[in-house]
């Protein structure tokens, strides 16, 4: 009886362990299909331009964003490297200077970038406007 | 002992159990309610579709905390052959996936104001859905076999290999760019909710815990009953 949970014990923890290190590499092998967004460090060391759609993560600089129109250009920071965002259309309620920001698009060069769409980013922090106030004052 | 299982005598204490127990969640709920509500400030930057939160994150937080309970549960209904443990891993799994979906939805109506969109296939909101597939395949194992005992080992193996998803949605915020925020409350490190908010969180949570705790012990009750009455299959 003992020796029988042995070895189903043995039994079931290779195969949870199998799977996990499945598991372990399939999420390693396809990486970048994971990653919702890519820094523009990252968008730096690229070798290559190709045509995919992609989308690029960062702050928005401050004093960044120029609105003409319809059309809007702000510059995305992960305070090593940026890159230029121009966009024509309506932008979240969010989205804002020092804020988190994904925009998506293509790249027209590795500084420069098109975004057909674009997503804000909302921070760990949640707090009252009071809170904010006191915080700024210190 | 592992193996000892005697259901008139649990049915016996958990068939009087459900009405203090809604009596306490009744109370609790509306005591959630009302700081969530009314008495929690808002939110300097996303005003008041903040308190979306107080229902998102208890919901996701049960609902990953019922699915590590069934999947610990199923190694020892595989290991020990309990009878005890594949019933309370059957009676605690609707309310999880209630739980999940109540977090996706809540998070879809949170997402489409604050971040722009209403669906991202970020690793946390995919791994959460992956969860609700997990939860679905469990519920429908216990129903699609005849035998008793292939149901519970099949249910038991989905559970297991569930729980590889896990720490994945854990972590997921931490290990890969996601558009979902990193987690806020920690227990090791700070905490980025300020105190006002967090009051009504814990209570929503303490809520949720006890809605879900209600629903098992109705679920599980009938179980038991099913038990006592062997060959009453359908009730």
């Amino acid at each position: 009886m003992v020796r029988k949970v042995k070895l189903r014990i043995l039994f079931l923890s290779f195969i949870f362990a199998t799977v996990v290190l499945t598991i372990f590499l399939i999420l390693k092998t396809f990486e970048e299909n994971v990653v919702y967004f890519i820094s523009p460090t990252e968008i730096k060391s690229l070798t290559e331009l190709d045509n995919k759609k992609l989308r690029v993560g960062g702050m928005v600089k401050k004093g960044s964003i120029l609105t003409t129109q319809n059309k809007i250009d702000f510059i995305i920071t992960d305070f090593k490297n940026e890159i230029k965002v121009t966009y024509s259309g309506s932008v979240p309620n969010l989205f804002s200077e020092g804020k988190g920001v994904v925009a998506e698009g293509y790249l027209k060069d590795l500084n420069s970038f098109k975004a057909s769409k674009i997503l804000a980013k909302h921070d760990e922090n949640y707090m009252p406007p009071e809170v904010l106030r006191a915080l700024e004052d210190k | 002992m592992l193996n000892y299982f005697d259901p008139n005598k649990i049915f016996a204490f958990t068939s009087r159990a459900p009405k203090y127990v809604f009596f306490i969640f009744v109370i609790t709920l509306t005591v959630g309610l009302l700081e969530a509500l009314v008495l929690s400030p808002e939110d300097y930057i996303q005003s008041d579709s903040v308190r979306i939160m107080y229902v998102h994150v208890p919901s996701a937080w049960i609902s990953l905390g019922i699915f590590t309970l069934i999947a610990i549960l199923s190694f020892g209904s595989l290991f020990f052959k309990n009878k005890n443990f594949p019933i309370i891993s059957k009676s605690l799994a609707p309310s999880g996936l209630v739980f999940n979906i109540i977090a996706l939805v809540t998070g879809s109506i949170w997402g489409k104001p604050t971040w722009g969109t209403w669906w991202a296939w970020d690793a946390r909101i995919t791994s959460m859905l992956i969860l609700a597939f997990f939860y679905l395949i469990y519920i429908l194992a216990w129903r699609v076999f005849e035998k008793e005992e292939i149901k519970i080992k099949v249910s038991s193996i989905i559970a297991i290999l569930g729980l590889v998803n896990i720490p994945i949605i854990k972590y997921s915020v931490d290990w890969w760019s996601t558009l979902h925020q990193p987690s806020s409350v920690n227990l090791l490190s700070k905490t980025s909710i300020d105190q006002s908010m967090l009051v009504p969180l814990a209570i929503m949570t303490a809520a949720f815990a006890l809605f879900s705790f209600l629903i098992f012990l109705m679920k599980y009750n009938t179980e038991l009953i099913k038990l006592k009455n062997k060959g009453l299959d359908r009730l």
